[in-house]
């Protein structure tokens, strides 16, 4: 059983959340763990998420609670959150449960930057 | 167990085609057809056959009920939504209303949707017939009761003259009924519902409709695993979209087609009927939810090939 690894990054106001592996019924628990003082510390000032899936080899429906949870904690606090740079299966299972719908996706991080804050993408740009 | 028919798939409310969609469907079908010769009736069947499902054909708008087949004599069927009056329709014409029957039939909880039937359902109605109704809601003969009550509907209950008599099963326990081995389980909804397991001969039938599943716990998801388990086909609440079911209508007591298949694959089902479909879903979108979740099942699949399937009035699936 294998589970996800998960490291993040701060660019300016936006923090990217680097998730690794499988999301699963096995692993969800750890994202949500990784991914909660996030929101808590997001309501001090309003950080907004991008979560990087390029190294995400899927995701089931655990995972995915997992994100909507995360998506309203932080629209709640003002901040935002888009995921980006999806694998094609995982974009696939995006497409087929909806969350592309209720979820800002973009091809890349540095898109997703783009979009939220301008200050966030300098700095992602000169790292 | 031999087969089972779907009477009505429905959720929530019965629908109806509009006159404009049948006209779309027409439109549809004749371009389709544009500069073709057909030399008999027989290419033209041929031809409707080729046609998508949503053009060709529709999903029918009774709620919810579905007969099994057991090979038996005694008709066994799930749920009394709209559909049951057709049901019961056929089966007269089948028998002739002077030939008795028994009827088993199982509900899976007392929303109106899935008891609305049973006035309409005209087996009730005729002395001889035996109707045996089961359930895990302790207000099951109530209920049925109460919507045949004044102001609610004409005729009372009383005039319903077959013998009739309502069955409490207990979750959890294994029933013989009909020559099938029954088993309820009880399921996350507005005033619980419950599924059915049924087992003949080696064949498995599950029946979970109207139910919601977070998979948050580890110890529920084992559970429903364990009732799919190895099942040859599993009738599915896929009302809703993932991103529906767990955001805007979290709590509705709905599930979808992506935790079908999930739990579905955990059990080694070898057969998903998408069942209770989303009474605002026009034909083509139930379609595209059907090629979507086929998609789906071949993409995460890990052993053998499922079977997906979305069930439509009328359907018959043979086991």
């Amino acid at each position: 059983m294998r589970g996800v690894e998960f490291s993040s990054r701060q660019f300016a106001d936006v923090v990217v959340a680097t998730p690794v592996g499988r999301i699963d019924h096995s692993s969800a628990g750890q994202l949500e763990l990784a991914l909660a003082p996030l929101w808590e510390e997001s309501v001090v000032g309003t950080r907004s998420l991008v979560l990087d899936f390029a190294r995400v080899e899927h995701i089931t429906s655990v995972g995915l609670r997992v994100l909507m949870i995360a998506a309203k904690q932080l629209h709640g606090n003002g901040a935002r959150v888009a995921v980006a740079a999806l694998r094609p299966v995982v974009a696939e299972i995006f497409a087929i449960s909806r969350f592309d719908r209720v979820l800002d996706v973009f091809p890349s991080v540095r898109g997703a930057l783009g979009r939220f804050s301008a200050e966030a993408l300098e700095a992602f740009d000169k790292a | 167990m031999k087969r089972v028919r779907f009477w009505g798939t429905r959720g929530s409310l019965p629908v109806a085609l509009t006159a404009e969609t049948v006209r779309r469907k027409l439109v549809s079908a004749l371009r389709s057809a544009s500069g073709r010769h057909f030399a008999s009736d027989a290419e033209v069947e041929a031809h409707v056959d080729s046609l998508p499902f949503s053009v060709a054909g529709t999903y029918g708008g009774h709620t919810s009920c579905v007969e099994i087949d057991t090979g038996g004599p005694e008709y066994v069927l799930c749920d009394l939504g709209s559909g049951a009056r057709s049901f019961g329709q056929a089966a007269i014409a089948r028998h002739g209303p002077a030939s008795p029957q028994t009827y088993h039939i199982f509900v899976s909880h007392l929303h109106w949707d899935h008891i609305m039937g049973l006035p309409f359902f005209t087996p009730a109605y005729i002395p001889g017939n035996r109707v045996r109704i089961y359930g895990s809601h302790v207000g099951l003969e109530a209920a049925l009761r109460r919507q045949q009550d004044e102001p609610s509907f004409p005729v009372d209950f009383s005039a319903l003259r077959a013998d009739i008599q309502c069955v409490h099963l207990e979750p959890a326990r294994a029933y013989e009924i009909a020559g099938l081995t029954v088993t309820t389980k009880p399921q996350h909804h507005g005033g619980d519902s419950y599924g059915y397991r049924f087992e003949s001969n080696g064949r498995t039938v599950v029946y979970s409709t109207d139910s919601e599943h977070k998979l948050a716990d580890a110890g529920e998801t084992d559970a429903f695993v364990a009732f799919f388990k190895d099942a040859d086909l599993v009738i599915f609440d896929a009302m809703y979209s993932l991103a529906d079911a767990i955001s805007i209508k979290a709590d509705w007591g709905h599930s979808s087609n992506v935790v079908g298949v999930e739990l579905c694959q955990m059990a080694g089902a070898r057969h998903l009927c998408l069942f209770h479909h989303e009474p605002a879903s026009d034909d083509a979108a139930i379609d595209r939810v059907l090629s979507d979740t086929r998609r789906l099942e071949e993409i995460t699949r890990t052993a053998e090939p499922m079977i997906v399937t979305a069930a439509y009035d009328g359907l018959v699936l043979e086991l």
